[in-house]
């Protein structure tokens, strides 16, 4: 950090100057900013536009309708803080979603069933992980053996969508706790309790700081001797676990099994990451950020909804969000590195 | 023998011929090819006509691959394509008219080339990792021929489109002599030419071959342009053969697929070397692979977990840990014996 010594601005500059600072010093939250500052023009600019946007009820169906794919991202920022990828989220969740869905339908009691279901999905991650670590195999095509892996097995499971009826599930989806006009059921409870669990693990844990460090530069990690190797694997198997989480909440949600559920998720969870401000090369990024991204996602969804438009609109705005975060990211990052000469 | 163990196809093509064999046993006419109507039938002239949209991807994608990159967005532009050529074509007075199709499979070929180009630009130019930059547009592009559709599946009665997938031209099936056609074409301009040389040495190292001369800015974008081009004709494939274009199920996966083959030809995703054979070789193991799962009475749907099984077995065995563990396991009688000679001689 000796370089901050040199841009420190003397203390009569002005406003501006002090930004400066503020943005050199902080560029790494810059991005989650911008996020948040996407989602609340969404906000208001929807409630302009229809009046009847800013809805205690719309607001509170906001998070409910994408609880599990909060789950995912926070999965999945683990993986990326890392610097590697999971592409099998989507497909672990349809593996867990349909597999609790038969136990249950077998009469296995939802105690032992949704425990089973998050094992399922750390499994999976194990085997990822494993993959990545002891056989030098790339995250990329780990993953994508866990995507094909998990996909096939949901098939197996069931090639057809199962009713759930164990009152315990619908329980989690069907309770609702209002908070004057607000509500939240148990499933945006889990949603928010694993978003803060995964905060707390990430910043103030011996866990959470060497997931970071591996991702600022796994060489150095390791001559710090830090446990890479342990790290590494546990990423993908919390993501897998959070898998397995996202087939609970999203059997609660649609109180069925269905194999074709996520297909393409693994995407949105992605975008909805670094749309968040974490960064694909690792290292850099926060779990809000994914949040604050999982948010700007579900609000771009409802906005089209409420145009009446075609749902195809939200992946491409999807995309090309996407793109002007990357773009925005490269300029950081650009700017950093030449700051570092 | 050790030569012919120690190529670098060997093991591609023995998986190749192995699974033709266990099918052969298993029933006998798997191998049979007959003549009707100077046309060939069997099974394995279906698998050649049905690999043939993923043969073009995969190739493109083994060029992607070797300057480093990758593109995920094949599947999208697959879709789009031919999402272009079947609306207009369902929109012209006369669908069966050649000069109609003509138009339609320039307009599906030119978005591809554009939408190849945007891929390109991203990753040569602006400089993002070729992964987030193809998702942008696998994202994106879906979504575009959803809209281009109108969120239907068009469907057109086109004798000269349908002819494209499941016509015939001098015994063999039109799908895969267009297929053969770009691997010939891709082949001569790599190995012919030093454009091959030139995409391994930026596959390798960027840095040092812009430093040693090579407009390395120019052959990652021409490898999107490639990738893009191949796909669009692997979508008009795709759609001519099931006369419809179905902006959701079109080419979904194929990016993986792809690369799947890429990687079991023996093309390692670092970028760098690569094998056009080896990605044929691939192709082919991946669409008799799933013969074999339909025949054996599995659903579709649940193939993917035998490719499941097929890429951990390859990269597993591929690993250099492996390798250096067995190494260790059946010389280390004679390693030992080695030891103690040089603690001898130190002392």
């Amino acid at each position: 950090m000796a370089t901050s010594v040199e841009t420190r601005p003397k203390p009569d500059q002005g406003l501006g100057a002090r930004y400066g600072t503020f943005m050199s010093r902080h560029s790494s939250l810059m991005p989650t900013f911008a996020a948040v500052a996407i989602l609340i023009v969404l906000l208001i600019g929807a409630q302009m536009q229809f009046g009847n946007f800013l809805t205690a009820r719309n607001m509170s169906a906001l998070l409910l309708d994408n609880a599990y794919l909060v789950v995912l991202a926070v999965g999945v920022t683990f993986v990326i803080l890392t610097g590697g990828i999971d592409l099998s989220v989507g497909s672990v969740m349809a593996f867990t979603g349909i597999l609790l869905a038969s136990l249950l339908a077998q009469g296995v009691p939802a105690i032992i069933a949704i425990p089973a279901v998050l094992l399922g999905g750390a499994a999976i991650g194990l085997m990822i992980g494993v993959l990545v670590q002891y056989f030098n195999v790339q995250p990329f095509i780990a993953s994508l053996a866990g995507l094909f892996l998990a996909r096939g097995l949901a098939f197996v499971v069931s090639l057809s969508s199962i009713k759930v009826e164990e009152p315990a599930v619908l329980w989690l989806q069907r309770t609702r706790f209002t908070i004057g006009e607000f509500y939240i059921t148990p499933t945006g409870i889990i949603a928010l309790l694993v978003v803060a669990l995964a905060v707390y693990i990430l910043h103030w844990t011996r866990f959470g700081r060497t997931v970071y460090a591996i991702g600022g530069g796994e060489q150095s990690a390791r001559l710090m001797g830090l446990a890479v190797a342990r790290t590494k694997i546990l990423v993908y198997v919390i993501s897998g676990v959070c898998g397995g989480l996202a087939g609970l909440l999203l059997t609660a949600y649609s109180g069925a099994g269905y194999p074709r559920n996520g297909i393409g998720t693994e995407l949105d969870a992605i975008a909805a990451v670094v749309i968040g401000g974490t960064l694909l090369t690792g290292g850099t990024g926060y779990v809000v950020g994914s949040l604050i991204g999982v948010l700007v996602y579900g609000t771009i969804k409802k906005i089209i909804s409420f145009m009446g438009a075609e749902q195809s609109w939200t992946q491409i705005i999807i995309g090309i969000l996407l793109l002007l975060f990357i773009v925005v990211q490269r300029v950081i990052v650009a700017r950093s590195a030449r700051r570092r000469r | 023998m050790k030569r012919v163990t120690r190529h670098r196809l060997f093991w591609p093509i023995t998986a190749l011929l192995t699974l033709v064999i266990v099918n052969t046993i298993a029933r006998p006419q798997f191998i049979a090819i007959t003549v009707r109507d100077g046309q060939l039938y069997g099974a394995l002239i279906d698998i050649l006509r049905n690999s043939a949209p993923l043969m073009l991807v995969a190739l493109g994608m083994t060029i992607v691959i070797a300057t480093r990159g990758i593109d995920l967005s094949v599947g999208a532009i697959m879709a789009v394509s031919g999402a272009v050529a079947l609306t207009i074509i369902g929109g012209s007075e006369d669908p069966g008219d050649i000069g109609t199709v003509t138009v339609a499979l320039a307009a599906a070929l030119g978005v591809s080339l554009v939408l190849g180009a945007w891929n390109g630009l991203l990753v040569s130019v602006v400089g993002i990792q070729p992964i987030i930059a193809t998702l942008v547009l696998m994202l994106a592009g879906r979504g575009v021929a959803l809209l281009i559709t109108d969120g239907f599946i068009t469907t057109v009665n086109s004798e000269p489109y349908s002819f494209i997938a499941t016509g015939y031209l001098l015994f063999l099936p039109v799908a895969f002599l267009i297929a053969l056609a770009a691997i010939v074409i891709v082949a001569l301009l790599e190995r012919r030419t030093a454009l091959g040389v030139l995409t391994e040495a930026v596959g390798i190292n960027p840095e040092a071959s812009r430093l040693a001369g090579v407009r390395s800015r120019g052959i990652i974008f021409g490898a999107y342009v490639t990738s893009g081009l191949l796909a669009g004709i692997a979508g008009i494939i795709y759609s001519a053969n099931i006369r419809a274009a179905d902006a959701n199920a079109a080419g979904l996966f194929i990016e993986l697929y792809a690369i799947l083959a890429v990687v079991l030809g023996g093309t390692s995703l670092m970028g760098g070397k690569f094998t056009i054979a080896g990605t044929v070789v691939g192709v082919l193991i991946i669409q008799t692979l799933e013969a074999t799962i339909l025949f054996l009475g599995v659903p579709p749907a649940q193939s993917p977990v035998f490719f499941a099984v097929v890429v951990i077995v390859v990269v597993v065995v591929q690993a250099p840990q492996l390798h250096r563990w067995f190494r260790r396991r059946f010389t280390s009688g004679e390693r030992s014996a080695s030891d103690a000679k040089t603690k001898v001689e130190v002392a």
